[in-house]
């Protein structure tokens, strides 16, 4: 078993039966979610269902009212705080303050020398393009531009585990596209990634393992792959030109919804017991032209849905 | 610890470094001392440039030829001749601006121009003819004049405290000064930097980056250091004002120290110990009052201990402040924006106002009452009680057990603050009120 393997197997993050109660309101309800190293985890959930209060107790911001969380295999503490990048949902630098001092004055409070900030932060700088703006007040920024600065406060001292609360808020699509290609090249340089969010769709796609809260309590958690092909029934999407075509009671599946689209069709079907798509594909060549065909996996969103309507 | 240091120099820097900072700290002194210099010059120059009035006196009762005494601005001549002849000839000659007209009875003594005499003018001649008339009737009455100047003479008492190593000069105006300054400095020290850690406070919650801050490093420590760190942002404002006051008051003096205006003081004083007393001897003996009560202020200012002051000082600025500062931190953390401060700032200006109306007016005039020792016992109180009654002498186990207290009040006031404080940062669109912060402060970390 290799060194990584080791840390592999006792996870990146442990968080263990967390409850942490508000006056009269209870915002973490007995949550306890793995997250492995080298992941991008999506901690999804409604606004208000409870995954800022958990990201404020990993950032040791606040306290638990019981329950315990494992930073690689220890007992988290202090010396945690400064191998974790946050991004808070709610942005914030000094407004009179130059970025390129602030962003070095954070840097700093992660723990970083002045010369290590200095020579970070250029680099930084100069791979997002953003030289020019090192003697810039916060206040003479559009919100964009400031986002882009408090990214790379987050990331500046190497952490080990990058923690995004609701991170393409607030950035234009073309941003958004750079901010997401430089988390994933910190991924790949084996930074574990929590993405949290109440936008699933923005994050789905990314994530390797996910968890959903709601209402204060996790619902449903573990790697995208097993919870899709849990989710999955059976359901694809055929597209084919030309007239619409019968289905009779042999077909291998069943016509959920038709839909005429001018040039051709748009069938969704859902695939009966023991047969597999191969099967209805050789159905359909015989009868049109098909011009696509793909299994409809359910989104986050419906999943989180399906689930909510089932505990409920 | 490192970080705390952190915070403290970013705080510190980013307020020193300030055009606003840098203004307050040359604009003060060299108003109050420009101020201060103006106001001196033109006492000084005053009367020279004052346009000299010239008073024709009409002597109808006689007794008041040559007697009435010049002054620097009124120069007096005598006439003669009638009333009646002189106010014909008035706008003819351009010799005098006034007449004035002692009839024999002197009965409505006139002074007539074709302006209106000042206050001061009016002011002065009644003052002269008053005091010549006493003199005159009680010289009439048999009165040796020595007596009369004998009689002038006023009595100061001398204050003395008896100590071991011999008596000791006690007076008190330099006390009064000394304390009052001090208490002054303090009180306003205390609001003034105070409210600027509550400023950053709330600074750090609207623009939202006291989340990331706190990431880093425990709420305390920001408290503590940007408490720290506007501390040494007013010291370090002291230290500049005391510095620009020394050397602006230096060249000043410089400036003045012409023969020429030395001389004018001179004069100046003297004169105006001479204008009330027409009598020579008894303005004689008066022209050295004014060096007598310089020389016995400044020889007050040397019998009070100034170490002790000046550590006095700073202990109960620094303490005081911490103290308050902690309070000011706590109300900014509970709030959204500065408007909302308002009901908390009452209880906590309140003793400090309250202070400070006693000190003036009770404290400096009865330093060492029940209701003095102990409000200069009382940590919020005594920042300011204390620095009135310190130059008076305070017994050691008063002032030590102040300071006790202070330092006891400060770590108290603190840890309820940053109880406050921790909860406080991360609320946003709550209206906190009393019950709320006392919510806040039995949360668990």
């Amino acid at each position: 078993m290799s060194i990584k393997s080791i840390w592999y197997f006792h996870g990146m993050l442990s968080i263990r039966h967390i409850v942490k109660q508000y006056a009269g309101q209870r915002a973490l309800d007995d949550v306890s979610i793995e997250i492995e190293k080298g992941q991008i985890f999506g901690l999804l959930g409604p606004n208000g269902a409870g995954k800022t209060s958990l990201i404020r107790i990993i950032n040791q911001i606040t306290g638990p009212d019981s329950g315990e969380i494992f930073f690689n295999g220890e007992k988290l503490n202090q010396s945690h705080i400064e191998r974790i990048g946050y991004l808070p949902e709610e942005r914030g630098l000094y407004k009179k303050m130059e970025i390129g001092e602030q962003i070095i004055y954070l840097a700093r409070l992660k723990g970083m020398s002045k010369e290590q900030a200095l020579k970070k932060a250029r680099e930084w700088f100069i791979k997002l393009g953003i030289e020019s703006w090192w003697n810039k007040k916060i206040e003479e920024l559009s919100k964009g531009m400031a986002q882009k600065a408090q990214f790379v406060s987050t990331v500046m001292h190497d952490p080990e585990l990058i923690i995004l609360d609701e991170p393409f808020s607030g950035f234009d699509p073309v941003n958004v596209e750079v901010i997401k290609n430089e988390i994933l090249e910190l991924n790949q340089k084996g930074a574990t990634i929590i993405f949290s969010t109440h936008r699933m769709e923005s994050v789905e796609e990314l994530c390797d393992s996910i968890a959903l809260i709601h209402k204060s309590k996790k619902i449903l958690d573990g790697r995208v792959r097993d919870i899709k092909k849990v989710y999955r029934n059976n359901t694809f999407l055929l597209e084919y030109e030309g007239g619409k075509i019968s289905v009779d009671t042999m077909a291998p599946f069943e016509v959920v919804k038709e839909t005429d689209h001018g040039d051709g069709h748009n069938m969704k079907l859902k695939l009966k017991d023991n047969v597999t798509a191969n099967d209805a594909i050789h159905y359909i060549t015989s009868r049109t032209q098909i011009t696509g065909f793909r299994e409809l996996i359910p989104s986050m969103n419906e999943i989180f849905i399906e689930q909510v309507n089932k505990i409920s | 610890m490192n970080k705390i240091l952190l915070i403290i120099q970013r705080e510190y820097f980013s307020r020193v470094k300030k055009k606003s900072f840098i203004w307050m700290t040359i604009l003060v002194p060299t108003l109050f001392i420009g101020m201060y210099a103006l106001a001196g010059y033109l006492i000084a120059k005053g009367d020279e440039m004052g346009e000299i009035q010239n008073v024709l006196v009409i002597d109808e009762n006689g007794s008041f030829k040559a007697s009435l005494k010049n002054t620097p601005v009124i120069k007096f001549s005598y006439s003669d001749k009638s009333y009646t002849e002189e106010r014909k000839a008035y706008f003819e000659s351009e010799n005098y601006d006034y007449i004035l007209r002692i009839p024999s009875s002197l009965k409505e003594v006139q002074i007539l121009g074709e302006k209106k005499p000042s206050a001061m003018l009016a002011g002065t001649i009644e003052g002269q003819i008053n005091e010549l008339l006493k003199n005159k009737k009680l010289r009439d009455a048999g009165i040796d004049p020595k007596i009369l100047a004998d009689a002038e003479k006023g009595i100061d008492i001398e204050a003395k405290q008896i100590t071991a190593n011999g008596d000791k000069d006690a007076g008190t105006s330099a006390a009064s000064i000394l304390g009052l300054v001090t208490a002054l400095l303090v009180y306003m020290s205390l609001f003034i930097y105070g409210t600027q850690v509550m400023r950053g406070v709330i600074e750090e919650k609207t623009s939202r980056i006291i989340e990331v801050v706190i990431s880093s490093v425990k709420p305390f420590q920001l408290m503590l250091g940007k408490i720290i760190g506007v501390g040494l942002v007013g010291l370090t404002q002291f230290a500049l004002w005391i510095v620009i006051s020394a050397v602006l008051t230096g060249g000043i003096t410089t400036m003045m120290a012409g023969d020429k205006m030395k001389e004018i003081a001179k004069t100046e004083q003297v004169s105006a110990a001479k204008a009330y007393n027409t009598n020579p001897e008894v303005a004689a003996m008066q022209e050295e009052a004014p060096e007598d009560t310089l020389s016995k202020i400044s020889k007050q200012f040397e019998s009070v201990s100034i170490p002790l002051i000046v550590f006095s000082f700073l202990f109960y600025f620094l303490f005081g402040y911490f103290l308050y500062s902690a309070v000011f931190a706590a109300v900014g953390s509970a709030v959204d924006n500065e408007t909302e401060t308002q009901q908390f700032m009452l209880p906590i200006t309140l003793p400090l106002v309250f202070t400070l109306i006693l000190s003036m007016s009770y404290i400096i005039n009865s330093p060492d009452s029940p209701l003095a020792v102990w409000l200069s016992i009382i940590p919020f109180t005594s920042p300011i009680a204390m620095m009135i009654r310190i130059p008076f002498g305070v017994p050691a186990w008063q002032l030590i057990l102040s300071m006790v207290l202070m330092v006891g009040g400060f770590l108290f006031t603190t840890w309820v603050a940053a109880r406050i404080y921790r909860v406080g940062i991360l609320m946003y669109g709550k209206k906190a009120s009393y019950k709320e912060l006392a919510k806040w402060f039995f949360y668990k970390e």
